[in-house]
């Protein structure tokens, strides 16, 4: 087996002409964190559930661990854990009885599935909470339980989808810390989708960055950094500006590209951002803009993002959320 | 096979434990059939009276009646747990596992099988302190709760097979509520079948609950007639396993539509 995850030209349309995957294609070695980065909307999950065998493409190849996840289900299913968004624990049961369930299922018996569920609820701090019934969990802790259930027959593919999302930041970093513990285990393979930029660049050796099911970008998070030349400059303006007043601004300033305003933030990329700074300030001086405050800082994977998307990302986010 | 066999035990294992977490959920399925029972036991005592009503006592017809309706409204809801499931993303979890697609249905019905069988347990015997007998004896009970059980599955599958497909709880709300009490009004659960229209007999001829009402009865009776009764319990047994296939192969619907 070469890669762990192996996709080619996935497409899926939904009833009523969603189109979900316009085309996604990638590759996560063994061993590695794949991070799967876009906007709500951008067919992260529906990715997840085609790997995961759940749900069918209308177009495409994907193996898990070496095998077609339409051809064979059935070894797929074996190999891989899954911690989908919605978390599918039994509520009624305990945590310890959720994960009992789900070691049988898997064909777990006796010593060695009481062994390893014990291993999982002290691992991730459940052994106090293992015998109460998961309805009374916080939230972080349920998203635990979900990680645990999905290792519990120790799969060589695990899938996160979305991890964090809805987590207290206490919580998000916590489950941060064990996702990169995960990572150094075993040759463990995580694919993992988020739209957090921070955690895509925290967690993930390679990511792949999707908007309107298709990947614009994938590379390691820092040869996407890396591509995009300089630093970024940021300003915020005092108040929105005319039509134009901007651009011919940044006119004067040849040594600054890739200018975009939302709303009162002005982002543009320059080759030195502290030598750029005071012609700008100057420039949008001169057209009458006034500035509030400016920062210069070296390109991050929101950067990255808007070069490929074509827009920022939080924007992309709300628009789908909306 | 063992696999599918070792997984349905811990589905079944799974609804269980849901189920003694809230026993309460017993009693009040229970509420309705007793009102039945003891409402309409002294309400209609004397419709035996009528000429063509073919039975002695009113207590004796109706009790074996009113546990295979109970079998059937336990059932018919069955649905609303599997969106629940559904909504919750335990479905999902269990078919991105090796578990067998069978298990996930019959883990339900042997869960469904169980309860059947403490309710009519409970029923027949409130039957028997307000004077019901049984002259079928403990053979005669035990077709009757057979034929409970056997509809119960059906139904049980039916209700998952549509919520399977739709997703929606109004719908699957709606669909028992216009099947369960129409079905039981065109059987044989209140009503002898000599003294109703034509009409109705010609449907309720073809009426699962009908089957599973006339089937326990008369095993309940003197003198059974053993072809009678078993004719229905085998067309209980086909409408089961019917039902049960087509709602293991609304997973793949399912699984189709997200």
């Amino acid at each position: 087996m070469d890669n762990a995850i192996e996709v080619r030209g996935l497409k899926k349309t939904y009833r009523g002409d969603v189109r979900a995957l316009d085309g996604v294609s990638l590759v996560a070695e063994p061993g590695t964190v794949f991070g799967l980065l876009g906007p709500n909307g951008a067919g992260k999950s529906t990715t997840v559930k085609i790997l995961t065998t759940l749900s069918y493409s209308d177009a495409g190849e994907a193996r898990v661990a070496g095998y077609d996840v339409v051809r064979e289900p059935a070894r797929v299913r074996r190999v891989i854990g899954c911690v989908a968004q919605k978390s599918g624990l039994d509520l009624a049961a305990t945590g310890r009885e959720n994960l009992l369930l789900q070691g049988r299922v898997y064909g777990m018996r006796g010593v060695a599935l009481r062994r390893r569920a014990d291993e999982l609820l002290e691992r991730f701090g459940l052994a106090a909470a293992g015998g109460r019934v998961v309805k009374g969990y916080s939230g972080g802790m349920q998203r635990k339980l979900d990680v645990a259930v999905g290792l519990m027959h120790r799969p060589q593919v695990l899938f996160l989808d979305e991890p964090t999302t809805g987590l207290d930041p206490e919580a998000r970093v916590d489950m941060w810390h064990e996702i990169a513990r995960l990572a150094g285990e075993e040759g463990l393979t995580i694919l993992l989708t988020t739209h957090y930029l921070e955690e895509a660049d925290r967690l993930a050796g390679r990511l792949a960055i999707v908007d309107q099911g298709r990947v614009v970008a994938e590379g390691a998070p820092d040869e996407l950094k890396g591509e995009l030349h300089g630093d970024t400059i940021a300003v915020e303006l005092a108040e929105q500006p005319l039509d134009g007043e901007v651009r011919r601004a940044l006119a004067k300033v040849p040594e600054v590209h890739d200018a975009a305003v939302e709303a009162r933030a002005l982002r543009a990329r320059a080759d030195s951002g502290a030598r750029a700074v005071p012609a700008v300030l100057a420039a949008l001086e001169s057209e009458g803009v006034r500035v509030v405050s400016v920062t210069v800082a070296r390109p991050s994977l929101d950067d990255v993002y808007l070069r490929h998307a074509g827009k920022a990302f939080s924007e992309a986010d709300v628009e789908v959320t909306r | 096979m063992t696999a599918a066999l070792s997984d349905s035990w811990y589905m079944t294992q799974r609804h269980l434990l849901n189920l003694f977490r809230q026993p309460a959920w017993i009693a009040i399925t229970l509420v309705q059939p007793l009102i039945y029972l003891l409402l309409y036991e002294p309400l209609f005592k004397r419709i035996v009276e009528l000429p063509g009503f073919g039975a002695g006592s009113y207590v004796d017809f109706l009790t074996p009646g009113i546990v295979v309706m109970t079998a059937l409204f336990s059932a018919g809801w069955t649905g609303m747990s599997v969106i629940e499931d559904i909504d919750r993303g335990v479905v999902d979890r269990f078919l991105v596992s090796p578990v067998s697609r069978g298990s996930l249905i019959a883990g339900r019905l042997i869960q469904l099988g169980l309860v059947a069988v403490i309710q009519s347990a409970i029923l027949l015997g409130v039957g028997y302190l307000i004077g019901a007998k049984y002259p079928g004896g403990a053979l005669g009970i035990l077709v009757l709760v057979t034929s409970a059980i056997l509809l119960g599955a059906g139904f049980g599958a039916l209700s998952t097979f549509l919520a399977l497909l739709v997703r929606r709880e109004e719908t699957v709300i709606a669909a028992a509520n216009l099947v369960l009490l129409p079905l039981t009004f065109l059987s044989s659960v209140f009503m002898a079948q000599g003294l109703m229209p034509a009409w109705m007999v010609t449907i309720a001829r073809y009426n699962p609950v009908n089957w599973a009402a006339q089937a326990g009865r008369a095993a309940l009776s003197l003198g059974v007639a053993w072809g009678y009764v078993l004719t229905r319990v085998g067309l209980l047994a086909l409408f089961a396993l019917v039902c049960t296939w087509l709602a293991t192969r609304a997973f793949r619907a399912y699984q189709r539509s997200i």
